[in-house]
């Protein structure tokens, strides 16, 4: 699948994701890894049965977000080279939501940096998740929509909703 | 003037997803989220909870807004 929107490495997009693409974005030479955490639609939350979803963007915001990770993770593994792709719209079960791929030299800092990388999406890039549910809807706050910001932005080490 | 974005559902509860509001150009954040607060009180915690984002960056609660500066409330994400 070629598609020039996945010419760029940190991404929203519409269309569903390539993993080859953000493979490509991060094949090199020194690479002797290649990490992907590939997030996908999840049907089954406890009893709670999700029939799609739908994700939002602040699209501008959220493509800098992505772009500031991949910073953040140059900053601590200065050999990784990161490609970061976000799905937005609608979703069923088992697409892809979001990709990050992360190439170092060594495996050990590939899952290291991924990781971050993941986690870090999920406290700090404006996108929203609704979760159409067999018996209702409803956005997905913080996990346990119990977090304010008192400074603003949110800080690095929170918790994951997996 | 100063634009200002909604999101999610936040946007929802205040049943627009941008608004300008014309004599904004040198308030606080803080002022800002109080006067939406007085406009939609049902958004009220909402409002309080969300982070606030200027020109694409987050900011901090005690900044004061330019003329043309665009406003974002962003509340609690959920992506990945």
């Amino acid at each position: 699948m070629s598609d020039e929107v996945f010419d760029k490495p940190f991404v929203i997009t519409e269309k569903p994701l390539s993993t080859e693409m953000a493979i490509q974005h991060v094949s090199n030479p020194k690479a002797g890894a290649v990490n992907l955490f590939v997030g996908t639609v999840r049907e089954w939350t406890g009893d709670k049965q999700t029939q799609y979803l739908e994700y939002e963007a602040y699209d501008e915001m959220a493509e800098k977000m992505l772009q500031k990770i991949g910073n953040e993770i140059k900053e601590k593994w200065s050999e990784a080279c990161v490609s970061i792709q976000h799905r937005i719209g609608r979703m069923d079960i088992s697409d892809i939501a979001v990709i990050v791929a992360v190439s170092t030299p060594h495996r050990n800092e590939s899952f290291e940096a991924s990781r971050h990388g993941i986690e870090r999406i999920k406290q700090m890039v404006p996108i929203w998740k609704k979760e159409f549910w067999t018996n209702g809807e409803s956005w997905v706050g913080n996990q346990q929509e119990t977090i304010a910001y008192p400074k603003g932005e949110p800080i690095d080490g929170g918790e994951a909703n997996g | 003037m100063v634009k200002i974005l909604f999101f999610a559902g936040l946007a929802e509860k205040i049943g627009e997803r941008e608004m300008v509001i014309e004599e904004a150009g040198n308030w606080q954040i803080d002022q800002l989220t109080e006067w939406l607060q007085a406009q939609y009180p049902s958004a009220k915690s909402e409002l309080a909870q969300s982070m606030v984002a200027i020109n694409e960056e987050y900011a901090e609660r005690t900044e004061t807004l330019a003329d043309h500066d665009i406003v974002a409330f962003i509340p609690p994400v959920s992506g990945g």
